[in-house]
């Protein structure tokens, strides 16, 4: 039965939609803490800001593509599910590019500009962050309840947008623990448990709204006895939420020990968040509207793809990998020479 | 408005803004590694001050290439549904592996290469710059493979109205995908060898006179004169190929109206669709025939053949002078550039001012090149499968107006600070050379 479900190609839309899965949460875990650092830079002190962008300066073009792969991906395997977000989306997907340009053509003017035009790149560069992680999370908030109109939706999507933001701000906060030392270190953790209680209180507010919203998604949540197994994510949230906090009032600890745990239980967090979005409203690719099955393409177009993801897939993570390992340890200012 | 028109309207706008870079990166990645092979064999300090130099540029239009880029892959679903509905089949693997073996190659060793140069050695920083190159490189093998196949379509088979690939070969080289490759990736080089002379006689004529000055207006004005002889070429027989596969194109470019033998070369016309004819046109008889086909009696179809079927013939056919008379312009200065360097080795001040002005000769090459062969294709989004207007999206006109205004606006700024800035560079360059200078 295995072999027959794979000769058919059936199997290809989930490996597909799979492979959209996992572009997006690396998008939203590696540009986050890019996009959390460039809101974070409103608030740099003198030379700090140059070290804040100096830390993420070699990784953020790379970690941006990986929306290009998810939303490229969505549009070849899923091609009718690709034209129906984005036209429903078409303001905020509008809102969020400018927002995405001006934040990265900021990273390289803001350098080779006159001192005195320095400051505008530099505004740039923090509204344009922050316009990207708010559009950004409010389309995951429409898109979450099939782009259902009225108000009621309307203000979820717009607390779905402060929660991303806090998320984003909080691993952005968690990466600058990791790269940075001394005082800004200190402030980063600071900014860290902001961050997180804020993302606390917008998960509250979103998970308060969405039964007005999105009964579809309450009911799959608390049906029962799937319950039992899926209270095991939130208790697991909540559980990480009283670490992070409690860890974030000892750093930074001496020899900078642990210095990379925020980062990392932040990130976890957030994989735990994306899978029980994911699961509320599988099988369905658009919540609500188009199921994976009814939206994939022809399966030899996406057997062609999946070879060559195959083939590229751990070339591109050794790679990346090797970047990390160049650019390991402290961050320091940026230079080309 | 109509928001088809929009629509088409912002296409345009996003693709102009978005080519300019990239035609400056694909053939500036490769001038960077040479830079830096000249310094490793050398070890002459001139040439690595023409590296930093010019990666700051490089740098620079890498960000703006990606960004308009980034723009350009939602708008295919939020403007063009329709476009990846029917040949999605053929359009997205080409896209998706332009993403996977290119984008991430590109983005990543990018990093390496503006910030690794201390980190890591000397072979790895160079590795990473042929990286990069062969990244932005391969990523315009990828795209003009799909953008050729709009043109000549091939390899594939309609089922349903939905385009499905029979044989990949065949799609990837498709019969007009040698030509534009080529004629584009020239068009890179010429762009960058202008772009490089321009920013380098501005540096001298504000008094720097530093060897990195010298030896790059030497460097840029022989590539010049290298690569515009083979563009002519190119170009001449990717108008060939034209003929055989969209000869309506053609015929819009020589504003040809009657099928004829012996058609003329039109210098200059007011082409009239209302009733079918130029007026005031100035023509070289025969001459037109003999370009195309080789022979000065030899037939050219006329848009009569086409009606309804043909692109607006005033567009094309100002494009393609456009391109053609800058594209002399550009002979005439990289020759007589060059052949002065080498036998007197200075430039007079009015040639330096007059490479200044054409700093970016190549991007109104390039920029006319495209709308030539774009807007020839019309009313066809794929040449014979697909015409633009059943792809547009049901997005309301007050939207697409809305977010064309503000793209216009953002573009308007981020090039002019582009400008702007490339001139400043320029500036600070060679005052720090300046400075260097007195101080040893």
């Amino acid at each position: 039965m295995i072999g027959e479900l794979f000769a058919s190609g059936e199997w290809l839309p989930f490996a597909f939609a799979f492979l959209i899965g996992l572009s997006m949460l690396l998008y939203a875990i590696l540009d986050g803490y890019d996009l959390g650092v460039g809101l974070l830079s409103r608030f740099a002190r003198g030379p700090e800001r140059d070290r804040m962008i100096g830390s993420i300066g070699p990784f953020w073009d790379a970690n941006e593509t990986w929306l290009v792969l998810g939303v490229g991906l969505l549009l070849v395997a899923f091609p009718k599910a690709h034209g129906d977000i984005l036209t429903h989306l078409y303001l905020p997907v509008a809102v969020m590019i400018l927002g995405l340009i001006f934040r990265g053509v900021s990273f390289d003017f803001r350098k080779k500009v006159p001192a005195e035009q320095q400051d505008r790149w530099n505004r740039a560069f923090f509204w344009g962050s922050l316009v990207v992680a708010v559009s950004q999370g409010y389309m995951v908030g429409r898109f979450m309840t099939g782009f259902q109109e009225g108000a009621a939706s309307q203000v979820f999507a717009v607390f779905f947008g402060a929660l991303v933001t806090a998320g984003y701000v909080l691993m952005g906060a968690c990466w600058l623990v990791l790269k940075t030392e001394d005082a800004l270190q200190r402030r980063a953790v600071g900014w860290a448990r902001i961050a997180l209680w804020s993302m606390v209180a917008g998960a509250i507010l979103s998970s308060a709204a969405a039964p007005f919203v999105a009964t579809r998604i309450y009911d799959r949540m608390f049906a029962f006895p799937e319950i039992t197994l899926l209270l095991a994510m939130p208790l697991a949230s909540i559980t990480l939420t009283l670490i992070m906090h409690f860890l974030l009032g000892a750093l930074p600890l001496p020899g900078d020990r642990l210095a990379w745990m925020p980062l990392s239980l932040s990130v976890l967090i957030f994989v735990l968040g994306f899978v029980g979005l994911v699961y509320s409203f599988y099988p369905y690719i658009i919540p609500g509207r188009l199921r994976i099955v009814e939206a994939a393409a022809s399966p030899d177009s996406l057997r062609i793809i999946l070879w060559g993801a195959a083939v590229v897939m751990p070339v591109l993570a050794g790679y990346t990998a090797l970047a990390y390992r160049i650019f390991a340890g402290k961050a320091h200012d940026l230079s080309y020479d | 408005m109509d928001p088809f028109i929009l629509s088409r309207i912002q296409f345009a706008a996003n693709i102009t803004f978005h080519i300019l870079f990239p035609t400056i990166t694909i053939a500036l990645g490769w001038l960077l590694l040479f830079f830096k092979l000249r310094f490793q064999v050398t070890r002459d300090e001139r040439w690595m001050d023409l590296y930093f130099f010019f990666t700051k540029i490089f740098a620079l239009s890498f960000s703006l290439g990606v960004v308009s880029g980034v723009t350009m892959s939602f708008q295919f679903g939020t403007n063009w549904p329709g476009f990846m509905n029917t040949v999605g089949n053929i359009a997205g693997p080409l896209l998706a592996y332009e993403v996977l073996t290119a984008f991430f190659l590109e983005a990543t060793f990018l990093g390496v290469m503006l910030f690794g140069f201390r980190r890591v050695k000397p072979w790895m920083h160079t590795g990473a710059t042929v990286l990069v190159a062969a990244g932005t490189t391969l990523s315009a093998f990828w795209i003009l493979a799909l953008n050729s196949w709009m043109h000549t379509p091939a390899g594939f088979k309609m089922v349903d109205g939905v385009a499905h690939a029979v044989d990949w070969q065949a799609i990837i080289f498709n019969p007009s995908m040698p030509y534009r490759l080529v004629h584009t990736l020239l068009a890179s080089g010429l762009t960058v060898a202008f772009l490089a002379a321009g920013l380098l006689a501005y540096r001298r004529l504000k008094g720097d006179r530093s060897p990195a000055v010298s030896s790059g207006l030497r460097c840029a004005l022989t590539l010049g004169a290298v690569l515009i002889p083979l563009q002519i070429i190119a170009g001449d027989l990717h108008g060939v190929n034209t003929r055989e596969y969209q000869p309506q194109k053609l015929a819009a470019m020589d504003a040809l109206w009657e099928t004829q033998r012996g058609a003329p070369l039109t210098l200059f016309a007011l082409p009239d669709m209302e009733a079918r004819t130029n007026h005031h046109a100035i023509e070289i008889p025969k001459l037109g025939s003999l370009i195309i086909t080789r022979d000065p009696d030899g037939e050219v179809r006329g848009l009569n053949e086409f009606k309804g079927e043909h692109p607006p013939v005033a567009p094309v056919f100002w494009s393609f002078r456009v391109m053609v008379g800058t594209g002399m312009a550009m002979l005439a200065a990289a020759w007589t550039g060059a052949w002065w360097l080498w036998r007197r080795g200075t430039l007079p001040d009015w040639f330096l001012r007059g490479l200044v002005a054409m700093t970016f000769s190549g991007w109104v090459a390039t920029v006319a090149g495209w709308y030539v062969t774009e807007i020839g294709r019309q009313p066809w989004l794929v040449q014979g499968v697909l015409k633009a207007r059943d792809a547009v999206a049901a997005v309301p006109g007050e939207h697409v107006g809305l977010t064309l205004v503000a793209y216009l606006v953002v573009y308007a700024v981020l090039l002019t600070a582009f400008v702007a800035s490339l001139f400043y560079l320029a500036r600070k360059e060679s005052a720090r050379l300046a400075v260097r200078e007195a101080s040893s």
